[in-house]
């Protein structure tokens, strides 16, 4: 069969009509091509806290209400501030933590006394002691590290709200179950980062993935003095401190 | 400044998670196990001079044990899910165990021992009765009608392999709920393997003091004279169990004074402050030393009739007081200071909440009214087996 000239222009003028009206209808409707489907298996999260960069602003502790609906007097992150004399070891650190710091700091009046930020939220211990003992197995770790709570099945027993060492966890007043930081998984499973993370002004606080080869957190581990919360505890931590000063408890 | 709170506490404990409920939950498992090792004293031990008290113990332990979840279930914060522990227990939790030692226990070692121990009474009463009662006992029987001399002791065997089964049931009972607590590393005041130990024998003694006190009330009530003899032995039981139980919490104290780890000054700094009335005063002092010195005293000189039953007395009800401040001060106390070691919090009572006093009082007055009931249906007494 001979496809004339002619032809060739028709039917190649309403395939392009046709794409054309295509790519606009896309546009309009917003559709997308579907994005890569999360895979646990290829994540294991963790956050970095650089300490020295921590301005106590308080930025994180707000962002982490907002987002996750922390009830008031409750917290999923929280920041301490440290005032530590020259005579450390015997006398105990000056620690403040203002309604979580959810406010920030007021500015401190003594003099002479080494003062710093400690941003806390959960260790999403990979040997977590709150999931060793929830009776029902309600909070457990997920396939890529995030300690979470299952809502609808835990008991408020409140067992793992003791087992945490670094108090991590409270009762919600109005679920009447156990509530913690979920590292934001619902915006991690999409491709963001953490609540707090996003807006922590000086990059104080990274999410990190261990089990992504081109994460910083490799060189981190590989070149920065790091520290984790009460290492005594052998939880397995994966929150890691840059510079953490030894009398931060 | 935080109303209450002294120093620095993480935001999340400035609020206590267990309250006044959780203190009752290891003082009544505990009065379960120490009346029933009481019981099993005279079963397997053979130690004759107890036997007054042998049924009434294991009544007691039952009324008690029948009231043991309810603090924990009023507790929890979704009490209608409590059963997924029984169908999907978390096996590395040691709470996720209770419902299964609770059922052992309950099932297996108190009702079936006392059902055997009363059947032939059963049958006796459900013959000698009318009406409605009758149709109680009848059902009680279950359908075992059997009282003939072969079967008695079939009952007396398999009643006797019970108690023997029931013995380190009881231990594991209560040892098993030291353990809920011993083994939360977290927590300095409650970490320690001396926890479960120290738990069965403050448990052996307040049952033991329990079932004293119960006896003497319960004869005063039926006008019926009190056996000395089963007096004396049980205070000298409960002195030597006492006195194991004072020492191995003097062996902690001792220890961790010695110590001073880090944790010592949060530590140290609550006992001479909150919690010096409820340990140093309450539990130690009036709960301990003045007991143990009543019962010592017992051991050491004679007192006529009328004062050893005052002495004794005393003793029993200041030691289910020390017993009491004792799991006070382990549930509360371990909760005051803050897992930073820089600051401590305080701990109120409510009165009339879910968690609060009045359902406390409540929970310690209905095993009393159960175990009346349980008098009133299966008389421990020879002198009312008759009727």
């Amino acid at each position: 069969m001979e496809i004339s000239r002619r032809d060739l222009f028709t039917v190649g003028g309403k395939l392009l009509v046709l794409a054309s009206v295509g790519a606009t209808l896309e546009q309009i409707t917003g559709a997308e091509p579907a994005p890569e489907a999360y895979k646990m298996a290829d994540h294991w999260w963790g956050m970095i806290v650089d300490i020295d960069k921590c301005i106590g602003c308080g930025n994180c502790v707000r962002a982490c209400s907002n987002e996750n609906h922390v009830p008031g007097g409750y917290f999923r992150t929280w920041v301490e501030r440290y005032q530590v004399s020259e005579v450390d070891g015997d006398e105990q650190p000056r620690v403040d933590s203002p309604n979580g710091a959810i406010d920030g700091f007021p500015p401190t009046t003594r003099a002479g006394l080494k003062s710093f930020f400690v941003p806390k939220l959960c260790n999403h211990c990979a040997h977590s002691p709150c999931v060793q003992v929830c009776p029902v197995g309600a909070t457990f770790v997920s396939p890529d590290g995030v300690v979470l709570v299952d809502q609808s099945y835990c008991l408020g027993c409140r067992y793992c709200v003791q087992a945490c060492p670094y108090g991590c966890r409270y009762l919600h007043p109005d679920t009447r179950t156990v509530d913690k930081c979920t590292l934001c998984y619902h915006r991690i499973t999409q491709g963001l980062t953490t609540a707090c993370c996003e807006s922590c002004p000086t990059g104080a606080r990274q999410l990190v993935d261990f089990k992504n080869p081109k994460d910083p957190i490799h060189e981190f581990l590989r070149h920065d003095m790091v520290q984790v919360l009460k290492p005594y505890m052998a939880t397995g931590a994966k929150v890691y401190y840059k510079d953490l000063d030894g009398s931060v408890r | 400044m935080i109303p209450g709170v002294d120093g620095f506490m993480y935001p999340n404990e400035i609020e206590l998670q267990w309250g006044l409920l959780i203190v009752l939950y290891p003082y009544i498992t505990g009065l379960v196990a120490g009346a029933f090792i009481l019981a099993s004293l005279e079963r397997v031990f053979k130690v004759e001079a107890v036997r007054p008290t042998y049924r009434l113990a294991l009544l007691t332990a039952l009324a008690f044990l029948l009231v043991a979840p309810l603090p924990l279930q009023l507790h929890l914060g979704h009490p209608e899910r409590s059963f997924e522990m029984y169908l999907t227990p978390h096996t590395s939790s040691a709470m996720a165990m209770f419902g299964f030692v609770y059922l052992w226990y309950l099932t297996v070692v108190l009702l079936l021992e006392i059902w055997l121990d009363y059947r032939a009474d059963i049958v006796r009463m459900a013959q000698s009765t009318t009406g409605f009662v009758r149709l109680v006992y009848k059902a009680l029987t279950l359908g075992s009608e059997n009282v003939s001399p072969a079967a008695r002791r079939i009952d007396d065997k398999v009643g006797y392999t019970v108690t023997v089964i029931g013995i380190p049931s009881a231990f594991l009972l209560h040892g098993y709920v030291g353990f809920i607590f011993g083994s939360v590393k977290a927590n300095p005041w409650w970490s320690t393997p001396l926890m479960p130990v120290v738990f069965l024998f403050s448990a052996m003694t307040s049952g033991i003091a329990a079932v004293l006190l119960l006896y003497m009330a319960s004869m005063k009530v039926k006008k019926m004279p009190i056996d000395m003899r089963c007096l004396d032995t049980i205070g000298k039981y409960l002195f030597y169990t006492f006195l194991i139980d004072f020492t191995l919490e003097m062996l902690d104290l001792v220890h961790r004074t010695y110590e001073a780890d880090e944790s010592f000054r949060s530590l140290d700094f609550m006992v001479h402050t909150r919690l010096m009335f409820s340990q140093i005063v309450l539990q130690i002092l009036l709960g301990t030393l003045v007991p143990l010195a009543l019962l010592a005293a017992n051991q050491l000189w004679k007192f006529s009739e009328a004062q050893r039953r005052v002495m004794y007395i005393t003793a029993c009800l200041l030691t289910l007081v020390g017993i009491f401040a004792m799991r006070w001060n382990v549930v509360i106390g371990g909760q005051l200071f803050s897992k930073s070691f820089l600051g401590y919090t305080t701990y109120k009572v409510s009165f009339a909440a879910r968690e609060g006093l009045f359902t406390a009082v409540g929970l310690m007055i209905l095993p009393l009214v159960i175990f009346v009931v349980l008098v009133k249906l299966l008389p421990p007494w020879a002198e009312r087996k008759s009727v």
